[in-house]
């Protein structure tokens, strides 16, 4: 169980949000044109890496608002978190930093957690 | 059902050689589906020319870390071809290996908690007996006569409404499977080279003629992808997309206890699936972490809900220990069902997306993924499993069947 940093809330435990998967995944813009394949695409295929992963999260049990972060897949720490209209930068960073009152260190966790 | 005696093991399992600089086939990953590909691609089709390259250990990953249920009630045709097929090849493995398996047909119930549940059930229940798969709808009283221990109280937050029950379903001991296959394909041939990485592919004019690896490179006529979780990562790599997203899978086991269960009880609505080792531990699962992850650990909240739907079903365990809990990392695929096959890139085959419930197919996918590099097409069991069924849209919904929540 970690703590989530929800932008609106702070932090919050895990068992309060959904997951939402990849974020930006934007809804085509000229649905009659696309192929099968661009269909398939859209509908189907999504990033799966090993590091950080720009995703949505739901924070359901508590303000029930969407928000994106950046989340490293394999320790599972938040880098950022950001509201939906941002987009990450090339480097899979997040365009604003986390806010203060939600930016949490690991430490800060653990202690929580305990 | 319980074997106190665990069998002896040979004093050699498999060679450990150097890797040679080149291969008419090379396997990547050293799971239960990269061994028995390799002892089939050598033992059926004379192909002994052949690599094992495991990152890890040999079956380390996944194949070490699941709860070894084996079972063929799925809803659809096309699975029930495939996992019947395997659980046929699991009724004469040990012969086949000449290794003990400990293959244990015990039987599998599936419970039912809603009347939606029921419903589903059995209509699963019919399309399994019609391709000719045992299965049988339990009411609760009949479900306490298989289990005795199951609490069938309509008491209860999500009373047991009944239960597909496939006899012929079971355990192994999932390691002996992997030694078994293993120490066959070396025996026949087939280096198994551990503690190397593939790290890329060699592609000229779209079609695959070595790998790049932790310790060189290694020239190969064709390339088998059996990597599981980190498939997409190895696809990306051979510059093509997989529709999957890995997931840890957590499962744990109890202190040793005298034999109590004697069945394999899995429940999709409160989910948790258990079944007593040959030891005596309790093995349990659950379903997959809801995030993405490549961690090998899970969330502490998914074991709560597990624990807490375990202790209700199985009152008799209040009081029983924990002793370990681990995570593999699962490849899920959009329905749920496999992905094997041709892929964009010549001479690179597919078998992926099992997800949380490849251990089952093991022998199938040995028979059906080596006949697939052996002739360049899929085997008629694997034929509807192809990569091409997210674009046309034949898609093989289990989510139903595939019974782990994902
Ligand atoms: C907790 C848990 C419970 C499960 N329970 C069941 C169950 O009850 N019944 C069932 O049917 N299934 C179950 N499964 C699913 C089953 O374990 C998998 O579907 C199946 O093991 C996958 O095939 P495999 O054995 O080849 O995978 P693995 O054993 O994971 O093999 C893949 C191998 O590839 C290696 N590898 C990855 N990348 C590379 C690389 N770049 N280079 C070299 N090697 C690489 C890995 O190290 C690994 O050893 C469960 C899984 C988990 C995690
Ligand atoms: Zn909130």
């Amino acid at each position: 169980m970690q703590l989530i940093p929800c932008p609106w809330c702070g932090p919050r435990e895990e068992t309060e949000f959904h997951y939402g998967g990849q974020a930006h995944v934007a809804y085509p813009a000229d649905p009659a044109a696309l192929s099968d394949e661009d269909w398939a695409e859209f509908v189907f295929y999504r990033d799966n890496p090993v590091g950080p992963f720009a995703e949505r999260w739901a924070h359901t049990a508590g303000c029930r608002r969407w928000f994106n972060a950046v989340r490293d897949t394999v320790t599972y720490e938040f880098r950022s978190v950001y509201e939906m209209e941002g987009m990450v930068n090339d480097t899979g960073g997040a365009p604003f930093a986390m806010p203060d009152r939600v930016r949490v260190s690991r430490k800060t966790q653990r202690e929580v957690a305990s | 059902m319980r074997s106190p005696d665990l069998p002896d093991h040979p004093d050699q399992l498999w060679r450990n050689p150097e890797p040679r600089r080149s291969y008419d086939v090379v396997i990547v990953g050293g799971g239960g589906h990269g061994l028995a590909t390799a002892y089939h691609l050598a033992r059926h089709h004379g192909i002994t020319n052949v690599a094992v390259l495991e990152k890890g250990w040999l079956a380390g990953g996944n194949m070490a870390r699941n709860t070894c249920i084996i079972r063929s009630n799925y809803l659809w045709d096309e699975s029930s071809g495939i996992y019947e097929h395997s659980l046929k090849l699991w009724e004469g493995l040990e012969e086949e290996l000449g290794y003990p398996i400990l293959f244990s047909q015990r039987g599998v119930l599936n419970l039912a908690h809603s009347l939606q549940d029921v419903r589903d059930s059995v209509r699963r229940v019919n399309a399994n007996r019609l391709n000719g798969i045992d299965a049988e709808w339990l009411d609760p009283a009949q479900v306490a006569e298989v289990c005795p221990i199951v609490n069938v109280s309509p008491e209860v937050r999500y009373p047991v409404l009944g239960a597909t029950y496939q006899p012929r379903a079971g355990i192994a001991k999932h390691d002996y499977v992997a030694w078994g296959y293993a120490r066959a394909a070396s025996d026949l041939g087939v280096d198994l080279i551990q503690n190397c990485e593939v790290t890329g592919f060699d592609i000229s004019d779209g079609k695959v003629t070595g790998v790049q690896t932790s310790r060189g490179r290694i020239a190969a006529g064709r390339v088998a992808l059996c990597a599981a979780g980190h498939t997409s990562v190895l696809a990306e790599r051979a510059g093509f997309r997989l529709p999957l997203q890995s997931h840890p899978l957590q499962a744990l086991v109890s202190e040793l206890l005298e034999p109590v269960h004697p069945t394999v009880v899995m429940s999709n609505a409160v989910h948790v699936y258990v079944s007593q080792a040959h030891k005596g531990e309790l093995v349990m699962g659950a379903g997959v972490d809801g995030y993405n992850g490549y961690g090998r650990r899970g969330a502490f909240h998914i074991i709560e809900r597990q624990m807490s739907a375990a202790l209700e079903l199985f009152p008799i365990f209040a009081r029983a220990h924990l002793l370990r809990t681990w995570a593999g990392i699962v490849d899920v695929s959009p329905d749920a069902s496999p992905i094997m096959g041709l892929s964009p890139v010549d001479g690179l085959y597919l078998n992926c997306g099992w997800g949380t419930g490849g251990f089952k197919a093991t022998p199938g996918v040995g028979s059906c993924f080596a006949h697939t590099i052996a002739n360049d097409r899929p085997h008629p069991y694997n034929a509807p499993f192809t990569l091409e069924r997210f674009t046309t849209g034949a898609l093989v919904d289990e989510h139903g069947a595939a019974a782990v929540a994902h």
